[in-house]
């Protein structure tokens, strides 16, 4: 009887085209996602070595870290960031790369047009050269973020040399409590494993809470397994995932479409396989996660306090703990419910989807932003926006106040005029809270979409229950 | 890529952990289309205030790092993003080596394809390491990649572990892409394979 084998295991082995004496593999990659930030050196390697790009097919363009949310279309008044996404349209041509250009409908950020498209697939490998890439592994794909080096490496030769990744299973068990979502399911997650936890793993998400999540919110999950340290984070396709892929753009059809489900279904974990490392969590009591620190592990549930640095064993820790709440300017052992916050952002490739749009439109319906506080939702896509619209959800978030932005990365790392000046605090659904993330001096609370909608509408962190 | 067999320079503590891509170069600098040029811009929010002025505490704006070619810093070194243009920065600055004793992932890959070598060490190493870099100017290591070891200024010695592929790639200055290209028969086999198994993947566009 042959080893049995986790789902990453399986995906992994049929994508070998060669595995060197030390180990090392030639992993075959089914699917480029490619941006304007992390490309134009790659393609710079290409032209001064004369190579070509070798599978332009399987590769996908798209601008979307510098655009502007504010219009569509226009020409972009940020020097740099105009050259960045022309050198990418320039490319795309000279390459022959399939891009969706700022005009497009079908424009978005990256790791949102992908699902949407059908152009990440179960049982595939995807790579981009953006971290988060980690959020295509909720079908049941191994995706993964890597550096430009890398991006030309996948450009020239569609594969990659990679060391195997080790197993990791966290299994989450128990229903989602009122009030809470995927994002606080992650948050709680992180907390636990620390930001290195997953260091070195692909981690697969198993359990009824994973079960029962949406594919926006197993996307959520998988998004931020970087912050938790691992690669790449992976979910066994089921129903909900095929029901999802099912008639996309780029999906398969006809008798292609039964051979491809037949073959997904034989993708799952087998039951006795090995995990190098696992946990298992019951989020039945959890409450809404929020973040009060400058690190991903930095959460507490909306009913706490601010920690104190002494509560923390390790010395480093510490310090750590204490240039965080210096920056964040806060005082240990105050309610988390009492931060008073300036913006709130939704939006991002974590909470950037219809799912998203809609819970937060849920929380604005009938309310309004306090007058203090400017709140921007942005659409992780030209079809979510289109949908959002079709909807009636723009006019019930404009009618409350918030601003209802073009889609792109905005401020969750504040490369276009989207960004937080210093001192300002925001409770934003993006994924990174490191120091001047979202703006020089400027304050990040992660928060799920209903969470940072509640604090719009009362101006400081709140318990979404409690609305 | 530049070769890395051995060297020997003053290494700069920075004892702190979880030092991610943000400081290491924050992401207004990423709006470049080159590689070069980013030394300046290293650690850009803790190495300069906002007028543009040194801030003479940090570490590499002492008069005794400003040459540093290793960096000792704690644990979970480069977490964050995937950008290349953090090794970039390193290097231009004139960083080659940095010890921690854990790398992200996709930061470590990246060090390696820009012939800057990342050693992962012992919490207790560490430590040791860490004081020898708190000694200013007579802060010498001496790193070799081919034995894997690291010396003291005292003459003491500790051994590193590493991949060898990955350190025989380094040593040699070797471009991976190329590399692989000559492995075209392998790829093309297997693209014949996966066109019969999973058909459907060619569907896109």
């Amino acid at each position: 009887m042959s080893k049995p084998r986790t789902l990453f295991d399986k995906i992994w082995e049929t994508h070998l085209v060669d595995v060197q004496e030390d180990g090392t593999c030639l992993l075959y990659i089914d699917r480029h996602l490619v941006h304007e930030v992390t490309s134009p050196q790659a393609f710079e390697g290409l032209k001064n070595a004369g190579r070509t790009v070798y599978r332009p097919e399987a590769t996908l363009a798209v601008p979307d870290h510098n655009v502007p949310t504010t219009e569509r279309g226009g020409y972009i008044e940020n020097e740099e960031s105009r050259i960045q996404v022309e050198t990418l349209q320039k490319n795309c041509k000279d390459f022959g790369v399939p891009l969706y250009d700022v005009n497009d409908i079908r424009q978005g950020i990256v790791h949102i047009i992908g699902p949407e498209q059908g152009f990440t697939l179960p049982g595939t490998t995807i790579v981009c050269g953006d971290s988060h890439t980690a959020t295509h592994g909720a079908f049941g794909a191994i995706a993964f973020g890597i550096g430009t080096s890398e991006v030309e490496h996948v450009l020239a030769t569609q594969t990659l040399l990679q060391a195997p990744l080790k197993n990791m299973r966290i299994t989450v068990d128990g229903g989602l409590p009122k009030g809470c979502t995927a994002k606080d399911l992650i948050l709680a997650l992180i907390k636990i494993i620390g930001t290195a936890g997953g260091t070195g793993c692909a981690i697969e998400y198993a359990g009824k809470a994973i079960r029962d999540l949406s594919m926006e919110g197993r996307m959520t999950v998988c998004n931020m397994t970087i912050e938790g340290g691992a690669r790449c984070g992976i979910i066994a396709p089921d129903e909900t995932t095929f029901e999802y892929v099912r008639g996309r753009p780029m999906s398969p059809k006809g008798a292609q479409w039964e051979s491809a489900i037949r073959y997904w279904r034989t993708l799952p974990s087998d039951a006795d396989a090995i995990y190098h490392k696992e946990v298992t969590l019951d989020i039945k009591d959890i409450v809404p996660q929020v973040t009060w620190g400058t690190s991903p592990e930095d959460v507490a549930p909306i009913t706490g306090t601010v920690p104190n640095p002494s509560d923390f064993e390790d010395k480093l820790k510490q310090e750590s703990v204490k240039e965080s709440l210096h920056y964040m300017g806060l005082a240990a052992g105050m309610q988390i419910s009492d931060i008073k916050i300036d913006k709130a952002f939704i939006g991002s490739c974590t909470n950037g989807r219809i799912e998203d749009i809609r819970a937060a439109a849920d929380i604005a319906k009938g309310r309004t932003v306090v007058d203090s506080v400017t709140a921007l939702v942005v659409p992780g896509s030209g079809l979510v926006k289109e949908q959002a619209e079709e909807e009636g959800l723009d006019k019930i978030l404009l009618e409350a106040g918030f601003e209802w932005r073009e889609p792109g990365c905005s401020m969750c790392l504040a490369m276009n005029d989207d960004k937080l000046q210093p001192g300002e605090r925001c409770a934003s659904t993006s994924n990174r809270n490191f120091k001047g993330r979202q703006g020089f001096n400027g304050r990040t609370h992660w928060v799920s979409p209903a969470m940072a909608a509640a604090a719009a509408v009362t101006g400081h962190l709140i318990d979404v229950r409690d609305l | 890529m530049e070769s890395f067999t051995t060297l020997t320079g003053v290494a700069a503590p920075m004892n702190k952990i979880n030092v991610d891509t943000d400081m290491i170069i924050p992401k207004q600098f990423l709006k470049t289309i080159k590689r070069a040029g980013l030394g300046k811009h290293l650690f850009d929010e803790m190495r300069y205030d906002r007028a543009g002025n040194e801030i003479v505490d940090f570490v590499l704006n002492k008069p005794a790092y400003r040459t540093a070619q290793i960096l000792v810093a704690g644990d979970n070194f480069g977490c964050g993003s995937s950008r290349e243009h953090a090794p970039w920065a390193l290097l231009d600055f004139g960083i080659r080596c940095v010890i921690s004793t854990s790398f992200a992932d996709i930061f470590y890959n990246n060090c390696f394809k820009n012939g800057i070598l990342p050693i992962a060490v012992s919490k207790l190493e560490l430590d040791k390491l860490m004081e020898y870099a708190e000694r200013g100017s007579n802060a010498t290591l001496t790193i070799d990649l081919e034995n894997q070891t690291i010396s003291g200024p005292d003459g003491s010695e500790a051994i590193f572990e590493i991949d060898a592929f990955k350190k025989h790639c380094l040593l040699n200055g070797l471009d991976d892409i190329g590399l692989t290209m000559e492995k075209q028969n392998k790829i093309e086999s297997y693209e014949k394979n996966m066109k019969h198994s999973q058909p459907w993947l060619n569907t896109a566009e």
